[in-house]
């Protein structure tokens, strides 16, 4: 086989599974047991500098 | 400034002018020779600055405002990102109502140095990398110190940054009207161009990575994420799609690294994620700090906002494909493309509802807050342009719409209402942050602006989409004996009208972009338009008052 063919036998195959896996984790990172608190914390984090100030 | 320090900086400049009159003095094209004077007259005034700027006793910030100590964020390099913004926004949109005339009125083509073909790249680039590019260097450093809470990192590499940038615009602005160019949609400046915005994207890299180390809040908040997917990913489209052999040290001319249709898959790979990391991942870190701020309301969902990330990140890479649907490409790779653009319309929404849902509760705003009512214009579009491209990538409409004025239209709907608006909003948002000011010089201005910019891409919009169609179908319509029924130039003539409602909708949305810098211009100055409240309860003196019953007014009996 080429090096043409072998890598794309490659991507087809393990390199799919393995970017899908990676990206269902990814996503389904900030709904694990626990991280509501975590979320709400880094939405409001950006109110603690009220007075923008320098 | 120190002795040594001013003479080995003088020097240096120095060094670079003679270097330049070199290679003005071998240049192999005249284009390349002009860009060597550019370069030179530039090191010249840095020279005769660094030497004037010799002063034992004065401050050592200088004319580039080092900032003075760690308890203040370091904003000036944001303070001209913004002053940039507004003169490249105003410099790309009139060049872009010069060019949408030039359409409706040929004689407008001056050659050579002003016809369509030199001119449209200097507006593509002008408003997306000078005004949209200015734009994210300024909000991304204001952000980033802001949610980090920290200085900016490497002061010295920010200043570079941004007067580096505004060299590359210089020099691509200019080299588009003498006519260098390599012919890549959006990638148009020529090899040392292209090495020049390497050397001041990699800095760019280093100051927001740097500041984000050194930050002070444990969580990296999400806006950050995708100002740092969109420097990473820029970075990495603009080296490979610009690979190219110079064919002279000293002349302007390269040839591609790549041949035939694998160039032209690698430029629209580019040339689609340009609009995905640049156009969209940047603007959406605006949208993700600032619309939350103005709202003073946290974003609707953060886990929406991670999920948001990470499906642009993985899909977007691949639609690129779709701008070559029924060309030399492999049929497999275009419905790859179809498929993932497709698929890309569902996290678009997603962020376009968790931006808009971020107003739940506060949506009395929109009537009286006008930059809240630009974001959520800004949405709405983002909203619109992102359905209407998963649908234009579909083969079918794809073979309807290829080549015509519908994809401009969808371009200007994205370009004008959702990065022209968020970008117009977090200007607004900034200014009197920045200048330390009350509120800007005029709230009704704003409204003004707001209700310009929407007409002006309603008309745009609209015209746009009746002239794609009609040229679609005009293209395609056979007669009875199978040959075409109408030349091009038909079709041309049948656009007339609707290329000039899309030069007056440029214009409606210039001069919006008008009354903006004169509003920013007042606020920098320290002044504040008397005006009436955008919004005020109604009091009417003459009905506060009991009802007191008379007998002489009581009424008679029917």
């Amino acid at each position: 086989m080429s090096v043409y063919e072998t890598l794309r036998h490659f991507a087809d195959s393990y390199a799919l599974v393995v970017m899908l896996a990676i990206f269902v984790t990814l996503c389904a990172w900030p709904f694990r047991p626990g991280a509501t608190r975590h979320n709400r914390a880094a939405a409001h984090s950006i109110f603690k500098d009220e007075n923008d100030g320098e | 400034m120190h002795a040594e320090a001013a003479i080995g900086r003088t020097g240096l400049w120095f060094a670079v002018l003679i270097v330049s009159i070199l290679v003005f003095m071998t240049a192999a094209d005249s284009g390349f020779a002009a860009h060597a004077v550019i370069v030179g007259i530039t090191a010249f005034a840095l020279m005769a600055m660094s030497a004037a700027r010799f002063d034992p006793l004065g401050k050592a910030q200088g004319f580039f405002k080092m900032p003075e100590g760690p308890s203040k964020y370091d904003d000036d390099v944001i303070r001209w990102g913004v002053i940039a913004t507004m003169f490249w926004g105003m410099a790309g949109l009139l060049v872009g109502v010069f060019i949408a005339s030039q359409l409706a009125f040929p004689q407008l083509n001056f050659e050579p140095y002003l016809n369509f073909g030199r001119v449209r790249p200097l507006h593509t680039s002008a408003v997306i990398f000078a005004f949209g590019g200015n734009a994210l260097i300024a909000t991304s450093f204001y952000v980033v110190q802001r949610t980090c809470r920290t200085q900016l990192a490497f002061p010295a590499l920010a200043r570079f940054v941004f007067w580096g940038y505004q060299m590359f615009i210089v020099l691509a602005a200019t080299g588009y009207l003498l006519g260098i160019t390599q012919s890549k949609e959006y990638a148009e400046p020529e090899w040392y161009v292209d090495l020049w915005l390497t050397i001041v994207w990699i800095a760019y890299g280093a100051v927001f990575i740097g500041t984000i180390i050194r930050r002070h809040e444990p969580h990296i908040y999400v806006a950050n994420w995708f100002y740092l997917a969109f420097i990473v990913t820029i970075a990495m489209l603009h080296v490979v799609n610009n690979l190219a052999i110079p064919v002279s040290f000293v002349g302007s001319r390269s040839y591609s690294a790549f041949s035939g249709v694998q160039d032209a898959l690698t430029q629209w790979w580019y040339g689609h994620n340009a609009v995905g990391f640049f156009l969209t991942a940047g603007f959406l870190a605006m949208m993700y700090y600032f619309v939350p701020k103005q709202a003073e309301r946290p974003v609707y969902s953060y886990r929406l906002s991670i999920i948001h990330f990470w499906s642009l990140i993985f899909l977007y890479i691949w639609a690129g494909p779709h701008h070559l649907h029924y060309t030399a490409l492999p049929d497999w790779a275009q419905t790859l493309g179809m498929v993932f653009s497709v698929m890309l319309w569902m996290p678009s929404w997603g962020g376009m509802i968790n931006g808009l849902m971020t107003l739940n509760g506060a949506w009395d705003k929109v009537r009286t807050d006008p930059i809240i009512r630009m974001m959520v214009m800004a949405l709405a579009f983002y909203g619109m342009s992102t359905f209407e491209g998963p649908m234009l990538s579909i083969k079918s409409v794809n073979s309807l719409s290829h080549y015509t004025d519908w994809t401009i239209g969808h371009v200007h709907s994205g370009a004008l209402g959702w990065n022209g608006m968020i970008t117009f909003a977090c200007m607004y948002y900034l200014v009197p942050r920045l200048w330390k000011r009350e509120r800007m010089y005029s709230l009704r201005m704003i409204n003004w602006h707001f209700w310009l910019a929407t007409i002006g891409i309603v008309f745009y919009a609209a015209s746009m989409w009746v002239a794609g169609v009609t040229q679609g179908l005009m293209w395609r319509e056979y007669g009875a004996d199978g040959y075409l029924v109408n030349s091009f130039a038909d079709t041309v003539a049948a656009l007339h009208p609707m290329y000039l409602m899309r030069a007056f909708g440029g214009l409606l949305y210039l001069s919006g972009a008008a009354i903006m810098s004169f509003n920013v211009w007042m606020t920098l100055a320290g002044r504040l338009r008397e005006e009436a409240p955008m919004s005020d309860a109604p009091y009417d003196p003459q009905a506060d008052h009991p009802i007191v019953q008379s007998a002489a007014t009581a009424v008679p009996a029917e």
